[in-house]
């Protein structure tokens, strides 16, 4: 069959449609079952009129051919030949013949679209007559098709005065109906009209699509159609199962959702960075563990054959001790846990797997990766920031419409929901008291300068005194004669700089009467810079270390090399030494991978220990106590703990530095981080549910956790320094972990590109590091920067530019109830459709938009159509 | 009971007469109407019949419908039954029934599930949200936790934002403004069954 489309359709295809026309009449129950009953119907009385009709319908058809279609007939000779070679071709169909007399009847006229019309006419007489013998209902929709029939015909007769050939108007027009069938069809469901009336609707429209659905016969491609519309829907179900699923595996939404509605959004931002550490930190445990820890266990050396895989002798007797385990010392320092362990194999195993090259790749992956996923986060959550603007036009009206989930079917649910409602409506009235407030702006000013001064003083001074801690630390490492006070002073001081300086700060910050929010980053910029100088101090004292080892090393070598010296001048084969026996050097790498490990893992009690003692007993006592005690506990002085958000994300920001600097010389670490930061979900969450209360303004976190990120970002950075800086500059110690035995850690790479790769890639990448390529790339780069930054603030400008533009029509109320319009839009629908092409003849030209106005049947012309009926009816 | 004999012949019987129609009207699939015919059944076994041939005009009260476990939690619930219902007290036929569950269904699109939403927060049915609609909302919302003045504040602030023609009352055009471009309204307006 043939497809018929609006737009090619033309004098020689409306005969076609014709023909279709009347085949679709019948064949519309058998082809498409599931198209209810009313096409049941509609099939039948096809059937009914057909048998009665079909003879001398067609002698009446030629009869009004006659004067009225002859001057377009004779245009059309081709077109009415084909109409004849349909004709016989269903003569052949002998037995169907009766079956299909309505469709003959038609095609019997159906050399010109204008024959149909007549049929079509012939047709509605033809109901008229029959209506008595037929059902009631039948004669009633026969009436209504006769109306519509005739007022096509009006129009139609109208275009034959006016132009030539509007001929196959009346074809376009059915089809336009039936298309508008179709989709109120397909659209029903969308009407928000009462259940009766639409079945009512979706009953007379399927109707009379049943009818007439010929018109728009897709012919073999329906089947191909529905095919598609099929697979397309499974696609968007497997797509939103997909996201279902994906939803899904995200962990702990319900913990946090939890937290949300008790302590407000910026205690879940916490939570919710917690679990992003997570994520982060699971990759780069899989990347460390699966690249360089599980090959070195199961293809490398076993424990106890080399010296690097040995316990010392000396330190045999002790090596199993709890505190010296405790210590990351004795077994623990021999194991896969730290850099010394590795073996400076080429490659390990039947898999030829190359360690150092893949231990050295990881941990510069590490850092790649980690700055990629910050980056990749800050970008993505500064899109979610840039459309804040926006949402605070309707804050409040949002939430008070759609906050409310109507999923929620479980009670507990439903109360944490009301909580979280009531929270976050609370954050945003203390957001906008905040902007309703107006007082001394100069008493405020004057106030947070001096805040800001007072900080910076105790900063300066806290820094001073860090600097003073170690310059006497570093007098204090030449003598022996050390009290336990001297020993510690530096952790000790350190330690009591972060007690009493965040609390400090907080008061301090009181002067300054910001909102929560701007406090709080305020806060975490100044215990960060705090942080810092404890970081930097721990990293000084930690090279001053790395600096002796390295001295010592060489002392080391030269006993080395005197002592195979000696060997090859007596010419005596060494005794067989046991791998313990053997004199080492200090592996700095090592001690250094300890430090952090230790660092990380007294970083993990200590919190631990501050959330059991000041939160869980506090809150204990204060509940406990409070029976027998002279004053109110829980109002009063100690009352239950807030959760202390800057104190938190800085901790987590400065354990993952210590992660980051650590890794690449205790591949464990990242093990022990996971670990830690699961546990930490659990037992925070649990400990911020049972033993902290909210905050007194509970304020809304800003969107996007960039601030978190920033930090994270800085931390990243500082700790990529000193590793970089080591890997470049530091020689490896010379008999432990994966690059002994090289001058630089990076030579590593150099081996594999001239061992293992083409030569002529080793050249290129001799020309690539040539200073020559490198400074124009560099350039190029800046130049490419400073190319997307103007790029970007010049769509930023347009975006304004559009959104003010957005929001001036706005202001003016253009929208109008639905509904009130609908009249004004079909009456210029009936002028514009009404009136003749004025194209004169000639394929349609225009898009099928406009609609006919082509009343449907029982449709009266008062009742409008389309979404635009009025109010929502109620 | 109506139904004698096998229900789920009955229901067959159901299924052919009816819902290929309420199928076309809804967002659901012949397998989902009947489940919901069940659902429907299950309220008040002894008020639905289970042959639909010839239409049979009952309808279930409003205590019945709300007590079903998707909408026991919703503070709106009444709300919600009584804006799907004809006669606007919540006695809903089960075409009604099929209606409202379709429009709270994931499929239905924004413009119906605003008209909706509309009708619903509107509680004294006069086509305008005004404050006293707003003050039931938030109050129903937040089990009446926020002070008096916080509420007044509140339900002034949600006005100002989203009255365009500044009469102090939402029409349903600032309304399905508002709504249009809320971000979680699809996915918070929206009952599984």
């Amino acid at each position: 069959m043939i497809i018929l489309q609006p737009s090619n359709y033309n004098d020689a295809k409306c005969n076609v449609f014709c023909v279709f026309l009347g085949h679709h009449v019948d064949d519309g129950p058998q082809r498409r079952p599931n198209r209810r009953q009313g096409a049941g119907r509609g099939g039948a009385k096809g059937r009914g009129r057909g048998k009665k009709a079909a003879s001398e319908d067609e002698d009446e058809d030629d009869e009004d051919e006659a004067p009225r279609g002859r001057r377009v007939a004779n245009k059309k000779k081709p077109t009415k030949k084909r109409g004849g070679d349909e004709e016989d071709d269903s003569e052949d169909e002998a037995p169907k013949r009766k079956k299909k007399g309505a469709a003959n009847r038609k095609r019997g006229g159906k050399a010109q679209e204008s024959d149909e019309e007549d049929s079509d006419v012939g047709k509605g007489r033809k109901g008229k007559k029959g209506g008595g013998k037929k059902g009631g209902k039948e004669a009633e929709d026969t009436k209504d098709l006769n109306k519509w029939k005739s007022n096509q015909w009006l129009s139609y007769e109208k275009s034959l005065f006016l132009g030539e050939s509007s001929g196959d108007l009346f074809g376009f027009l059915l089809l336009e109906e039936v298309e508008e069938k179709k989709k109120l069809i397909a659209t029903i469901r969308n009407k928000p009209w009462r259940m009766k009336r639409r079945l009512l609707d979706l009953k007379e429209a399927q109707e009379f699509v049943d009818k007439f659905e010929g018109a728009l016969g897709k012919g073999k491609g329906r089947k191909w159609f529905a095919y598609k519309v099929m697979m397309k829907k499974k696609w968007i179900k497997f797509q939103r199962d997909f996201e279902n699923f994906r939803t899904a595996c995200i962990p702990w939404e319900r913990k946090i959702k939890d937290v949300e509605s008790h302590f407000g959004s910026s205690v879940a931002s916490y939570f919710i960075f917690l679990r992003w550490m997570y994520g982060m930190n699971l990759v780069l445990f899989g990347f460390t563990f699966g690249l360089v820890v599980i090959p070195e266990v199961l293809m490398g050396l076993p424990y106890g054959s080399i010296p690097r895989k040995t316990v010392p002798r000396a330190e045999q007797d002790t090596a199993q001790d709890y505190s010296v385990l405790m210590d990351f010392n004795g077994y623990c320092k021999y194991s896969v846990l730290f850099y010394g362990y590795y073996n400076d194999q080429r490659t390990i195993g039947l898999l030829k797997f190359r360690l150092p090259l893949s231990y050295l790749m990881v941990g510069i992956g590490t850092f790649g990766y980690s700055l990629m996923v910050v980056i990749r986060t800050m970008a993505k959550n500064a899109d979610v920031g840039g459309g804040d603007g926006d949402e605070s036009e309707f804050t409040f009206a949002w939430k008070m419409f759609t906050s409310w989930d109507y999923l929620i079917g479980n009670s507990e649910t439903a109360d944490n929901k009301y909580a979280s409602i009531t929270t976050s409506f609370k954050e945003s009235i203390v957001d906008e008291q905040e902007n309703q407030k107006d007082e001394n702006i100069h008493l405020r000013r004057f106030l947070r300068v001096l805040a800001n001064f007072f900080i910076t003083c105790s900063l300066g001074g806290s820094g001073y005194l860090i600097y003073f801690v170690v310059k006497r630390s570093q007098e204090f490492a030449n003598r022996t004669d050390l009290s336990w006070y001297e020993k510690n002073e530096l952790e000790i001081i350190m330690s009591l700089l972060g007690l009493v300086c965040p609390p400090l700060f907080e008061t301090i910050a009181e002067l300054e009467d910001y909102h929560p929010r701007i406090a709080l980053k305020w806060q975490l910029g100044r215990i960060f810079a705090l942080f810092l100088g404890n970081l930097y101090t721990f990293l000084f004292a930690l090279f001053d270390e790395v600096n002796t080892k390295v001295q010592q090393k060489e002392i080391i070598t030269r006993y080395y090399a005197n002592y195979t010296l000696l060997l090859n001048g007596t010419g005596a084969t060494p005794p067989p030494m046991s791998p313990a026996d053997v004199i080492r050097g200090p592996c700095w790498e090592t001690a250094v991978g300890i430090e952090f490990v230790k660092l990380t893992v007294s970083d993990i009690q200590v919190s631990y220990l501050t959330i059991l003692i000041g939160d869980f007993a506090r809150a204990v006592i204060v509940r406990f106590l409070n029976y027998c005690w002279c004053w109110d506990l829980e109002a009063g002085f100690p009352s239950y703990g807030e959760f202390d958000i800057s104190g938190n994300v800085l901790g987590l920001v400065f354990n993952q530095g210590m992660i980051w600097m650590g890794a690449f010389y205790a591949p464990g670490l990242v093990g022990i981080n996971v670990l830690r930061l699961l546990s930490s979900m659990y037992y925070q969450c649990w400990a911020v549910m049972a033993t902290n209360v909210p905050h007194e303004r509970v304020f809304k976190a800003s969107k996007s956790n960039n601030f978190y990120m920033g930090l994270l970002l800085l931390i990243l950075f500082l700790s990529l320094l000193p590793v970089v800086y080591t890997i470049m500059t530091l020689p490896p110690s010379f008999d432990c972990g994966p690059f002994s035995g090289k001058a630089k850690m990076f030579d590593v790479i150099m081996e594999t590109i001239d061992l293992d790769l083409p030569a002529f890639l080793g050249t290129l990448f001799s020309y690539a590091a040539n200073p020559g390529l490198i400074i124009p790339a560099v350039l190029l780069m800046v130049l490419a920067i400073y190319y997307l930054n103007s790029v970007s603030e010049a769509y930023q400008n347009a975006n304004m530019e559009l959104k003010k533009k957005m929001q001036m029509p706005e202001s003016k109320p253009t929208k109008t109830k639905p509904g009130t319009a609908s009249k004004g839009v079909n009456l210029e629908r009936d002028v514009a459709l009404a009136s003749p092409n004025p194209n004169g003849r000639g394929p349609v030209s225009r898009p099928p938009g406009p609609r006919g106005p082509a009343p449907m049947p029982g449709d009266g012309p008062g009742r409008g159509r389309g979404r635009g009926r009025g109010a929502p009816p109620r | 009971m109506r139904g004698r004999g096998r229900p789920w012949d009955k229901l067959l019987h159901y299924s052919l007469c009816n819902v290929t129609g309420q199928q076309d009207c809804t967002f659901f699939t012949r397998k989902e109407i009947l489940r919901l015919h069940a659902r429907y059944h299950e309220l008040a076994p002894h008020l639905v019949p289970m042959d639909y041939t010839n239409d049979p005009d009952c309808k279930l009260p409003l205590a019945l419908i709300v007590n079903m476990p998707e909408l026991k939690e919703n503070p709106f619930c009444s709300r919600i039954v009584e804006s799907f219902s004809e006669d606007g007290m919540g006695n809903l036929s089960f075409n009604e029934f099929v209606d409202m569950f379709s429009v709270l269904s994931e499929m239905a699109p924004r413009e119906l599930k605003a008209i909706y939403a509309f009708k619903i927060y509107d509680y004294n049915v006069d086509n305008f949200l005004c404050k006293e609609d707003l003050e039931k909302t938030l109050n129903k919302l937040t089990k009446e936790e926020l002070t008096p003045e916080e509420v007044q504040l509140v339900c002034e602030k949600a006005i100002e934002e989203a009255d365009l023609d500044g009469d102090h009352k939402l029409s349903f055009a600032d309304f399905e403004n508002m709504i249009t471009r809320a971000p979680d309204f699809l996915s918070t307006f929206h009952i599984r069954i």
